[in-house]
């Protein structure tokens, strides 16, 4: 294979990447955008990032930035186990929010260890919204 | 292109000249965790522990418990669960695996008597007070192979001390 065509077949592999990020998280948009009936925030997910929420098992505060630090930008950590955990931000990490499960199964589960409850359309639009601002 | 295999390979045959010792290729391929679906779904958050470590019963514990995971949310797709949970229980401690019991009521490894005998010298100030330890259920900061299922005590450092002999 000529250097030539191994740059063009780097090139498109990079450029697909990206249209599928693009797709899978605009889809996720549109889609909360339906079932809630609203247009998205990005300074309401903001404000959501940084709230704290108490946990009356644990007594203490938990939110967002518990383990994914104040910084989406950042890499976080696992407030428990300490593992380590990739930035969030679509804009540093190409690799995030390509795949509907997962968007789903993540905010499910960490919603609710953050607020007791699971996210609404509406909250995950406005999430998404800050998020792919940054 | 030529260059390109030749370096590949190097990197290939340089990888594999780290499992140094037939003992130790034997002990890595019984406890190795080679199942895709365990891997992702545990472990992103933590140590993808090898089913070994727990009886059939102490699985079922912890995989019917998922939204209240040692304080943590771990709830997963139904379909997933039930992957999982087969690969656990048929891989999960029989009995005649070491003559300690590897059953836990709370499904928590560190509470069996196999672990507890395993770790009975350890004190505080190795794990719980040690900032690059903290808890039992990290084992790679002192198992420095176990990510690859091996625990064996010649690869143990505990940050801070070094390595354990007994």
């Amino acid at each position: 294979m000529k250097t030539q065509n191994v740059l063009i077949v780097i090139v498109l592999m990079a450029a697909s990447g990206v249209l599928t990020a693009n797709t899978v998280l605009e889809e996720r948009l549109s889609t909360y955008a339906k079932n809630s009936g609203s247009s998205f925030s990005s300074q309401q997910g903001k404000d959501l990032w940084f709230k704290e929420f108490h946990d009356a098992e644990t007594g203490k505060q938990r939110s967002c930035t518990s383990c994914h630090t104040k910084d989406a930008t950042r890499g976080g950590k696992h407030a428990k186990t300490g593992k380590a955990i990739d930035p969030l931000a679509p804009s540093v990490n190409h690799e995030r929010f390509t795949d509907a499960k997962k968007i789903e199964k993540w905010f499910k589960r960490n919603c609710k260890w953050v607020m007791g409850r699971e996210c609404s359309d509406q909250e995950k639009g406005n999430f998404l919204s800050y998020l792919r601002s940054l | 292109m030529k260059v390109f295999l030749v370096l590949l390979f190097g990197l290939l045959s340089g990888s594999l000249a780290f499992a140094d010792d037939d003992h130790e290729r034997n002990e890595a391929k019984g406890f190795a965790v080679n199942d895709n679906v365990y891997l992702q779904e545990c472990g992103s958050c933590h140590l993808a522990y090898p089913p070994q470590l727990l009886d059939k019963k102490s699985w079922q514990v912890i995989m019917q418990s998922l939204d209240k995971h040692f304080g943590d949310n771990a709830e997963m797709d139904k379909a997933l669960a039930t992957q999982i949970s087969r690969f656990l229980e048929g891989n999960a401690a029989s009995s005649g695996f070491s003559r300690r019991s590897h059953n836990s009521a709370s499904g928590r490894i560190t509470e069996t008597s196999f672990f507890r005998h395993e770790h009975d010298e350890l004190s505080p100030r190795h794990v719980a007070q040690n900032p690059e330890v903290k808890s039992l259920a990290n084992c790679s900061a002192c198992h420095r192979r176990a990510k690859v299922g091996s625990f064996r005590e010649s690869e143990i450092r505990i940050p801070g001390f070094g390595r354990w002999d007994d």
